[in-house]
């Protein structure tokens, strides 16, 4: 009797354990179904869809008279001299904006971790752009550009230098959008590089002045090699925004002069919805994101073997 | 060198470097304060950063010509449901990632990671296929739905999650409440800092939202700030005071509320710094 009621309990425990577990499981699907439903239907179908009409020929407008064309748009996509140039401009932008952005971002890290009085006010000096919106900043600018009437040139003027074109030359459009891009974005960079900085002991900096180290010796021999992982994820993050540049090309030059800020977001963007060529736009999207891919994944790998 | 003078020579950096960061945006919002004449009058000196003739008048016509207040009020709209509905959902999908057991969480949690590295931009296309088919374009469905579930702020809930005590939760199941009731009364009041983290990134971020609201909102009336003060831009006759009076405008409630939660802003943007 007894043993039969304990084998009868213990059954019933495990019955009661895997309810349970059936039940934190149907708790569980509950709990996540929202989120990836909604991330179903808007991430991961158009990311297949992209893939499905870059392999079509068709008006976004007029989707039932979708064709299939094979790899006719990849054939022409590289043979697109538009499309070299976009991607050109995409990774001129990119390798140029990445190192200086981050470098100016270090740099007022080091000039914001000190106990200065003012130090608050600094701060919110240099994140004041990186709040405002890329529109507000990218309308302010075409004015401070302003060859004519701009605050840029008239401070030019004041040092004895002759007006710049900026944003109308083919030399200048895609370097004066890189000086804007890094002034609205170096504090956000500088707040990651801050808070690495103050996750640095203060006795190895104590221990390295007893020793007699100066302060470029601490900078170079504490400082650098501590934010390691901190500078990798900032050039990370960094470059995966510039590769997205968009906004500013869009409102202050529309890709112009003579296509030298034309990028590959925007080359989708007059594809598919001025030109109406939604399959080849797809085909630019797929080059574009695998593009991203393996910027992020070399970076990572490149970056963990060192 | 000296402590003093290092100080001193970090004093005079930080200055420097400060007044080049702002001027831009003391500029903007001086000028629109400034009569028209007085902008160009004043721009090869300094003047050009001091608020002489103080005036509204650039305020008044400006909102005169285009119904900035309409664009303001569709921004907070659609924003703030769009950030509210992502705590809600995101919140309860990082919470079942991080406490709860059941089949296949391990893949959606790496799924949820990889679908961070998708460029909205190469899903542009199809997504706005998928806006279309349903029927959304120039609804407030287009500009909210698509973009409530999201991938880092999930990942942003499950990594704080992680660290609630399980005892808490444990004790409270048997205590006979259920996983919902745990979740909202115990777990949520304690996680008042990963929520405001989130609402402000999302925020920010929405905010600024211009790329997609060009393609659903063809019509005036779901047009959003950015859009409107864009077009404003493009509109003839171009008065810059009028125009940085709206870009002054755009900017103020972003600003009031990047104040308000500044400090969760920065731990958000640092803590994925240092997790990640």
């Amino acid at each position: 009797m007894q043993t039969a009621w304990g084998a009868n309990e213990h059954k019933n425990k495990q019955a009661s354990l895997s309810r349970q577990k059936r039940r934190e499981s149907v708790v569980g699907y509950t709990f996540i179904a929202p989120s990836v439903i909604l991330l179903l239907v808007f991430l991961v179908l158009p990311f297949l869809l992209a893939v499905l009409f870059s392999f079509t020929k068709f008006n976004l407008l007029r989707p039932d008279k979708i064709q299939f064309n094979g790899l006719d748009n990849y054939m022409l996509l590289f043979q697109d001299s538009l499309f070299y140039k976009s991607l050109f401009n995409t990774l001129y932008f990119t390798v140029i904006v990445v190192p200086v952005q981050s470098a100016v971002a270090f740099m007022l890290a080091l000039l914001v971790n000190q106990q200065l009085k003012l130090r608050n006010v600094y701060r919110i000096a240099y994140f004041s752009p990186v709040v405002t919106s890329m529109t507000v900043i990218a309308i302010l600018w075409i004015s401070l550009y302003n060859p004519n009437e701009g605050l840029i040139n008239s401070a030019l003027n004041f040092f004895g230098i002759p007006k710049q074109p900026f944003l109308r030359s083919a030399d200048q459009a895609m370097h004066s959008i890189i000086f804007m891009s890094v002034w609205q974005a170096a504090g956000y960079q500088m707040m990651i590089f801050l808070a690495g900085l103050q996750g640095i002991s203060k006795d190895i900096y104590e221990a390295s002045s007893i020793d007699g180290a100066n302060r470029f010796q601490q900078l170079r021999f504490i400082t650098i090699p501590s934010l390691y992982n901190v500078t990798v994820f900032v050039l990370t993050i960094t470059t995966i925004q510039a590769v997205k540049l968009f906004v500013q090309p869009y409102i202050m030059t529309n890709g112009g002069p003579e296509n030298t800020t034309r990028t590959l977001a925007l080359l989708i963007y007059q594809q598919g919805f001025q030109f109406r060529n939604a399959g080849y736009a797809s085909a630019i999207s797929v080059i574009f994101f695998l593009i991203v891919v393996v910027i992020s994944f070399s970076m990572k790998k490149f970056f963990r073997d060192k | 060198m000296t402590d003093r003078t290092a100080k001193l020579v970090q004093n005079i950096a930080n200055i420097i470097m400060s007044l080049l960061f702002i001027t831009p945006l003391l500029w903007m919002v001086v000028s629109s304060f400034k009569p028209e004449t007085q902008i160009f009058a004043d721009l090869s000196s300094l003047k050009a950063l001091l608020p002489l003739n103080f005036t509204f008048d650039n305020y008044i016509a400006a909102f005169d010509r285009i119904p900035m207040m309409k664009y303001l009020f569709n921004s907070l709209f659609y924003v703030t449901v769009t950030c509210i509905s992502g705590l809600a959902v995101n919140s309860i999908c990082g919470y079942a990632l991080a406490k709860l057991q059941f089949k296949g969480r391990e893949f959606v949690l790496m799924a949820v990671i990889a679908l961070m590295i998708v460029p909205f931009e190469s899903i542009l296309m199809p997504m706005y296929f998928i806006v279309n088919s349903l029927k959304w374009v120039d609804t407030w469905y287009a500009l909210i739905v698509p973009f409530v579930a999201n991938c880092f702020s999930i990942f942003m809930f499950r990594q704080f999650f992680m660290d609630v005590p399980n005892e808490i939760l444990e004790s409270a199941a048997i205590d006979g409440s259920s996983p919902m009731k745990t979740f909202i009364s115990i777990v949520v009041p304690l996680s008042g800092p990963v929520f405001a983290t989130v609402f402000i990134l999302d925020y920010i971020n929405h905010w600024g939202d211009f790329m997609w609201p060009i393609l659903v909102t063809t019509g005036e009336s779901l047009r959003n700030i950015q859009l409107g003060i864009q077009t404003f831009f493009t509109l003839p006759p171009v008065y810059y005071g009028q125009i940085m009076a709206t870009l002054t405008f755009t900017t103020v409630p972003i600003i009031i509320l990047f104040f308000m939660l500044q400090k969760y802003y920065v731990q958000g943007i640092t803590s994925a710094g240092i997790k990640g």
